[in-house]
């Protein structure tokens, strides 16, 4: 890196920085938020956008705050007020900052328009939070043509600048987030084709109350996308129904919702663990990346909680940072490895767990499965099967599996979880 | 798409200018934009016409961007001197114009016995071709040299010379010197037709007709059906050969240091692995004949293949992250040679089938032209002090914009674009008009969101500047 200019006007870098917030979405604002309430000296956080708040800045719907606040907001309310109450307690928060490399120890170099520089806090929250899969990386077929959106990409364009990019676009996928999709188009005036979904039912349980907003957009399950057509932008797509017959749909777009990924380059380019499954850095039950300087938080950590469920982890991110600062937290040490196994487990979540220490962390370990599965789950270590539940769930559905029922059993080496499917 | 209409329909057409120039360039893919500039260089007065709104759009568009040595390429032939002469002056103008080449070498690799016996073939070719630091390396070599490597490889030829380079700022950087040295580019006109009255020609285009004494005609993919529409016949006929590739996340560059090359079988290169001056990973092109001239589009299968073939040679790469596919298609002539035409009667040069390695040869073939141009009695002042303009900086390696202060805002996070680089995108001399312009000008959304982060503030920058536009503006019901 060249170049670094030494001091920055906006961010003071005199001052020694106790802790850093990479990401001012619901999780960094939270774990802000409470560091200061916790007594910890400076506490910045640095966010890439003009504005601070995350996701929920473009999510123009009211669907947030339940948890934090009690009411239903709008996305951009619900950031306002983090924003506020993370000011309000004493969190500096900069903007148009963008961490662009981290390195061992916790140096994180940050671009402003003003110039680079170099910071090294006492410790850094990694809260960067997800994205949707583009189309590239899920090797769609066809003409690389304009108007393939993400729904995140959508929503920014229409709710932060009232811009709409088609008229009539197919909208694929069924999780959650499709159904902000719905809405948004709903909200340009735009006329949604038809929502394909590849597996037999709906992703996402729907919220019934919202179902008749949704007329006339008739969701095909067992559909997929097969190809993409057009010259310059989409003019059809073709796809393939259950039976495998394929048919084409004019249309002028196509929006891809969901299939969620942690926003981890920073670590991927970087120095820290990633693991595959999550796509997030590898955590203990403190969320203590393999370099015990960093910490993650929210949904960075896996695809894909709600904003309240990212709060609230920012929340205990906090607290365990501002515990790890006054040495309250063991060293990471002797510890033991979660590894999911077999096709059905997607991911587990820590990766680690430190069996040894009196701070409590995370509760549970949480998992999701690749695709509707019954059995029994069950947890082996080099002794033999050591614990198991009956499991019954579909893709996107929280599992949780409590931390304390497995060290009771293994101590370290490492865990393996795996589903077990009689077979018929 | 406009194409190529047949002579016949000529009418008086409106002058696009007044100018007699003295040459006219047909296209401006890499061969037309590093023709413009040699001849520009040598003091003519040039006009370039291109029928997309932006430069690069046919051929040139997407590449493996290595820029050869011609170690393999076939002896004694037109393409070999234009490669190593393209190879010469690239490393003579690079400092000068601020080009990006990284010397990563090549290693072309031999997976079974059969393949290490070829390599010897290889190695005694590349230095009859004068590329003679080319060797062989013994496994152990090769793993030490690359250690993420499968267990398979049996050895290899090293090819030092072998760089990688940016295959869009080049060609942009080539125009733009002709620009600045008294060149006229003229976007969105497509030839249609011409007609030669023993002293100068009157091109035909669809935006109106230009003057000029010579032609030069580098219309790529279109080559044969610009000769047809123009001389009425073309002594060659395109069949576009498309290669598809996948760009893997940048968190894969680390896991290969040269470009790896297959010992080549009977009709291509095969399937390469390289490194982008930007940073990240690559796996391609494949070979797949088509009669499309525009459609490069990909498929899912041959994806995973390409996957499957990257993880074979790089077990690494098992989980890796894709950012990126794309195909491009190879100006293939019914043979493998370069065919430089010239009907010397009527002042033409055709500048077609330049297939495979027409970014390294580019320079080369534009001397070239312009030998064969004074060797039919045509003469210029050569410009003695050029104007030097200077590349746009996108190589990782490069000083980025957003490592100088000011840039204003970061737009695209993922490549780290700025807002001052999408504005002077927009509003230089060669301005983007379309999303695939902006994207070779600056990166932006060419990362691993694809446009998730950014579509959305780039619309509101570009609004009224592209064509199809990202968005529109819509009223509340
Ligand atoms: C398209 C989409 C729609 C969603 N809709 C909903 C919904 O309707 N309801 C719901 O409950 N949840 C929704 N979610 C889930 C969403 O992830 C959570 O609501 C919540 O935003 C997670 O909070 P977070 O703090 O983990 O991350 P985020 O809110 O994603 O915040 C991460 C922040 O980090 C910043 N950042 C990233 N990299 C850097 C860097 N290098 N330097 C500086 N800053 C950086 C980003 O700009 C961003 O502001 C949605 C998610 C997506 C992707
Ligand atoms: C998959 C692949 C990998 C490759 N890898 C490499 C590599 O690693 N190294 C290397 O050196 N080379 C490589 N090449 C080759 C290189 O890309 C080509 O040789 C080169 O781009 C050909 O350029 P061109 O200017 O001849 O054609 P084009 O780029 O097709 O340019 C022709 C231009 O003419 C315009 N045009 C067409 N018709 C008209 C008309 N009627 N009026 C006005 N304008 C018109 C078109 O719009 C276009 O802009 C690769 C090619 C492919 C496809």
């Amino acid at each position: 890196m060249t170049s670094l200019t030494l001091t920055n006007p906006a961010l003071n870098t005199a001052v020694p920085i106790d802790v850093a917030i990479i990401g001012s979405g619901p999780s960094g604002l939270a774990a802000a938020t409470v560091l200061k309430a916790a007594g910890v000296g400076r506490v910045v956080v640095l966010e890439r956008e003009q504005q601070a708040g995350g996701i929920p800045l473009s999510c123009g719907h009211p669907a947030f705050g339940l948890r934090e606040f009690r009411q239903l907001l709008s996305g951009p309310n619900y950031s306002a007020r983090l924003v506020t109450q993370a000011q309000k307690a004493g969190v500096e928060i900069h903007t148009q900052t963008t961490v662009a490399e981290i390195l061992r120890g916790g140096v994180l170099t940050v671009a402003t328009s003003d110039g680079i520089f170099r910071i090294t806090p006492r410790r850094v929250i990694y809260a960067t939070g997800v994205r949707e899969t583009p189309r590239s990386a899920r090797l769609i077929s066809g003409a690389r043509v304009q108007g393939v959106l993400s729904t995140g990409a959508l929503q920014s364009m229409i709710y932060l600048q009232q811009r709409r990019p088609f008229v009539r676009p197919l909208v694929v996928g069924s999780e959650l987030v499709a159904f902000s999709a719905l809405m948004t188009c709903r909200h340009a005036g735009i006329r949604p084709v038809a929502m394909i979904e590849a597996e037999q039912s709906a992703t996402a349980r729907w919220p019934c109350a919202l179902y008749p907003r949704m007329k006339g957009i008739k969701l095909h399950t067992s559909t997929q996308l097969v190809e993409i057509k057009g010259n310059k932008s989409v003019e059809e797509v073709v796809v393939a129904g259950p039976d495998g017959q394929t048919r084409s749909i004019e249309c002028d777009g196509v929006i891809l919702t969901g299939k969620f990924t942690p926003e981890s380059a920073l670590a991927r380019c970087g120095h820290l663990h990633v693991d595959p499954a999550t796509g997030g850095p590898v955590v203990d039950q403190w969320g203590r990346c393999s370099d015990p300087v960093y910490f993650a938080t929210g949904n960075l950590l896996r695809p894909v909680e709600t904003a309240g469920r990212s709060w609230a982890e920012g929340q205990q991110t906090g607290q365990w940072v501002a515990q790890d600062l006054s040495g309250k937290l063991p060293k990471p040490a002797k510890s033991l490895n979660i590894v999911i196994q077999g096709k059905h487990l997607k991911y587990a979540m820590p990766q680690v767990i430190c069996p040894n220490g009196d701070t409590e962390g995370m509760v549970d370990i949480q998992m999701r499965v690749t695709e509707r599965v019954s059995g029994t789950l069950v947890a082996h270590s080099k002794m033999g099967p050591i614990w198991k539940r009956s499991l019954n769930s579909r893709p996107e559905r929280r599992i949780k599996v409590p931390i304390s029922e497995i060290v009771s059993q293994a101590t370290d080496g490492t865990v393996n979880f795996e589903v077990e499917v009689p077979s018929k | 798409m406009p194409t190529a209409q047949p002579k016949s329909q000529q009418s008086a057409q409106k002058a696009l200018s007044t100018e007699l120039f003295d040459v006219l360039v047909i296209g401006a893919g890499v061969v037309g934009c590093a023709v413009a500039r040699r001849f520009t260089l040598e003091g003519a007065k040039v006009a370039v016409v291109e029928k997309a709104s932006d430069i690069l759009e046919g051929a040139s568009k997407a590449n493996s961007a290595i820029l050869h040595t011609g170690f393999d390429a076939p002896t004694g032939s037109l393409e070999l001197s234009c490669i190593r002469a393209g190879y010469r002056e690239y490393e003579r103008i690079r400092d000068d114009l601020g080009l990006v080449q990284e010397k990563s070498g090549a290693q072309v690799v031999a997976w079974t016995p059969e393949e290490m016996d070829k390599l010897e073939e290889i190695v005694a070719q590349a230095h009859e071709n004068g590329v003679t630091d080319v060797h062989i390396v013994d496994a152990n070599t090769l793993r030490a040299a690359e250690p993420n490597l499968s267990e398979r490889a049996l050895g290899a030829v090293n090819v030092p010379q072998e760089s990688i380079i940016d295959p869009w700022s080049a060609p942009y950087v080539y125009l733009r010197q002709a620009l600045d040295n008294g060149a006229q580019v003229f976007l969105s006109c497509a030839v249609t037709g011409g007609a030669f009255d023993g002293q100068n020609w009157q091109v035909e285009t669809s935006n109106g007709a230009l003057r000029a004494c010579a032609v030069v005609n580098c219309a790529g993919l279109f080559g044969d059906l610009v000769d047809e529409a123009v001389l009425g016949e073309a002594k060659f006929k395109i069949t576009p050969r498309k290669g598809q590739f996948v760009v893997f996340d940048k968190a894969a560059q680390g896991l290969v240091n040269s470009i790896i090359l297959p010992v080549p079988q009977e009709k291509t290169k095969g399937i390469v692995l390289f490194r982008t001056v930007f940073g990240n990973l690559a796996v391609g092109p494949t070979a797949e004949d088509q009669q499309s001239r525009t459609d490069a589009s990909t498929d899912h299968d041959t994806l995973k293949g390409l996957i499957a073939d990257g993880v074979d040679k790089v077990p690494a790469l098992v989980d890796m992250p894709v950012t990126a596919v794309y195909a491009g298609l190879r100006p293939a002539s019914e043979r493998k040679a370069y065919r430089v035409e010239t009907v010397p009667d009527r002042n033409w040069i055709t500048v077609g089938g330049i297939r495979s390695t027409g970014l390294s040869a580019s320079l080369g073939i534009a001397r070239h032209v312009y030998g064969l141009y004074e060797s039919h009695g045509s003469k210029h002042q050569q410009l003695t002090d050029p104007e030097k303009p200077q590349a746009a900086v996108l190589a990782q390696t490069g000083e980025r914009d957003w490592k100088r202060a000011g840039y204003g805002e970061i737009v695209c996070h993922c490549e780290m674009v700025t807002s001052r680089e999408i504005e002077a995108a927009l509003n230089g001399p060669l301005g983007a008009r379309s999303m695939g312009g902006l994207k070779r000008q600056t990166r932006a959304t060419m990362g691993r969101c694809q446009g998730f982060y950014c579509s959305a503030r780039l619309a509101e920058l570009t609004a009224g500047k592209l064509e199809p536009p990202l968005s529109e503006e819509f009223g509340h019901d």
